[in-house]
């Protein structure tokens, strides 16, 4: 037997013999994008109010008079901290089962407790990321804003954010290609996402080489991807420069 | 329409505002001029609150906006700021620079903004920039569409922070032009400035502040050409050097 016939045997052994790419790979990747993407969205909104919480507190706490207010914020930004130091201190795969094991112990949705593990670890990583964003934009601006009449939100809204997100387009880039590589651990759970798809042929087929290999190359197709749209989004959106 | 009492401004130890009082007329166009450090930004920073002062009363209209039970927003579309450093919107062009604010304030329709938008820039002599971007244009026209920003929400009292003193000499002019047009139109202006010229031409009244008060103040005339403070004379002669 030729290597070309071996390989190709091999092959059809792996993704074609009772449709071992489709059932495994192919409904693997469906788990891994479905848990990126709704855990993105709970990165990029959970992310966002932390981070203008932190703001929030460190630019107004010193004009504030004492009040309620002020300590609601002081107590609510302190919370805040807690919770960016917790989860950022515990590993991911640890977290990822405590949520399942232990706080939803009674649930068996496991594919809604991934995209909760992960939007939450996410989102204390996009925090960081936006408050970066947003301190970075002069405060000449939100001068500018509250000089005209503007209220706070309505600063923040349109004129802070936008500059912000601007800014850290490039740092968000990154923790999107980290959290889509960071599911390959939801096997833990007992999810069988495109990692976990991979494993599994490679343990029927005892051929491990082809689908871990294959499962690499859809994980660096889906970041180059990632990537390129971020860069047309960031091309985009420099048509407006800061002066 | 303007009337300060007794303002004071610290920030922690240091003491910027020593006591102002003073009372500015409708219409009235003030100068003030000063050293760097004497306290002339805090002093146009207070009159809109973007400082919390920290004793003292300011009325507009002989209603009392310190002590905070005033509307600060309210009180911000009713006076119009410029800054030394443009502060445009990077994020928005030109026209929605200036509509921005009476779109989200005013709930106006964004046709009917724009119209006033481009009304505003034809005053500062920009329609044909209305889509250009900040950083497409030059220090001068930043500045005018600034004070076409300002203008947009229809103030009764303008504030300028050294709006020329970022500017290349080329692009003074301009600006000082929009601005003498606005105060021939009856506007209540307070402008920090050092431009002498102008200042002798626009002014009511000129302030000189040194070391947090009001030193000396009269007829740009008498302040410019005869000075009676030692103090005014000794930075007279250095800003015209
Ligand atoms: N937010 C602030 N925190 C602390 N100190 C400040 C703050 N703003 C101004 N100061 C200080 O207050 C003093 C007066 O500042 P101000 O900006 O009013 O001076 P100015 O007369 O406008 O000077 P310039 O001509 O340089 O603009 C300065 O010593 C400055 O360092
Ligand atoms: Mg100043």
């Amino acid at each position: 037997m030729s290597w070309f016939e071996a390989f190709a045997a091999k092959f059809h052994q792996c993704f074609v013999q009772d449709g071992r790419f489709a059932n495994f790979m192919l409904s693997g990747l469906k788990v891994t994008l479905q848990i990126t993407f709704s855990a993105a969205i709970i990165s990029i909104s959970l992310g966002s109010f932390l981070a203008i919480v932190r703001v929030t507190h460190d630019k107004n706490i010193a004009a504030m008079y004492p009040g309620s207010k002020r300590i609601a914020l002081k107590a609510f930004n302190q919370l805040c901290k807690l919770c960016i130091t917790v989860v950022r201190g515990i590993p991911m795969v640890v977290q990822l089962m405590i949520w399942f094991f232990v706080v939803f112990a009674a649930s068996r949705n496991a594919l809604g407790i991934a995209i909760l593990a992960f939007g939450i670890n996410s989102a204390v990583y996009t925090a960081e990321i936006v408050r970066a964003g947003i301190m970075s934009v002069d405060h000449g601006q939100t001068e500018a804003g509250r000089s005209l009449g503007l209220g706070y939100v309505h600063t923040m809204r349109f004129i802070i954010l936008p500059q912000a997100f601007k800014n850290v387009l490039p740092a968000l880039c990154n923790e999107f290609i980290v959290l889509l590589k960071d599911t390959a651990v939801v096997g833990y759970i007992a999810l069988c996402d495109l990692t976990r798809g991979a494993y599994l042929i490679a343990g029927r087929t005892y051929e491990p080489f082809l689908p871990l290999v294959a499962a690499a190359l859809i994980y660096l197709a889906m970041v180059i991807v990632l990537s390129k749209l971020f860069g047309k989004l960031e091309r985009r959106l420099r048509t407006s420069d800061s002066h | 329409m303007i009337r300060i009492e007794g303002l004071h401004k610290s920030f922690g130890k240091l003491e910027v505002l020593k006591g102002i009082t003073e009372h500015i007329h409708p219409s009235e166009k003030v100068v003030v001029i000063g050293a760097s450090g004497s306290g002339k930004s805090t002093l146009l920073r207070c009159l809109n609150l973007l400082e919390m002062p920290t004793s003292g009363r300011i009325f507009i209209h002989g209603e009392e906006i310190t002590g905070g039970r005033h509307d600060v927003n309210m009180l911000r579309r009713k006076m119009g700021m410029v800054f030394q450093l443009f502060n445009l919107f990077p994020n928005y062009d030109a026209l929605g620079n200036v509509t921005l604010a009476p779109i989200k304030l005013l709930n106006m329709p964004k046709s009917a903004a724009e119209d006033l938008g481009m009304h505003m820039l034809e005053k500062v002599g920009l329609t044909d920039k209305a889509h250009e971007f900040p950083s497409r244009l030059s220090g001068g026209q930043k500045q005018r569409v600034a004070i076409a920003r300002a203008l947009a929400m229809n103030p009764e009292i303008m504030l300028f922070d050294e709006p020329t003193s970022a500017l290349d000499p080329e692009m003074v002019g301009e600006v000082l032009a929009v601005m003498a047009g606005l105060a021939a139109e009856g506007m209540t202006m307070v402008i920090v400035s050092h431009e002498m010229a102008f200042a002798r031409e626009v002014a009511d009244r000129v302030f000189f502040m040194d070391d947090g008060v009001v030193l000396e103040q009269g007829k740009p005339d008498e302040v410019f050409s005869h000075p009676r403070e030692a103090r005014t004379q000794e930075f007279l002669a250095r800003v015209r050097k």
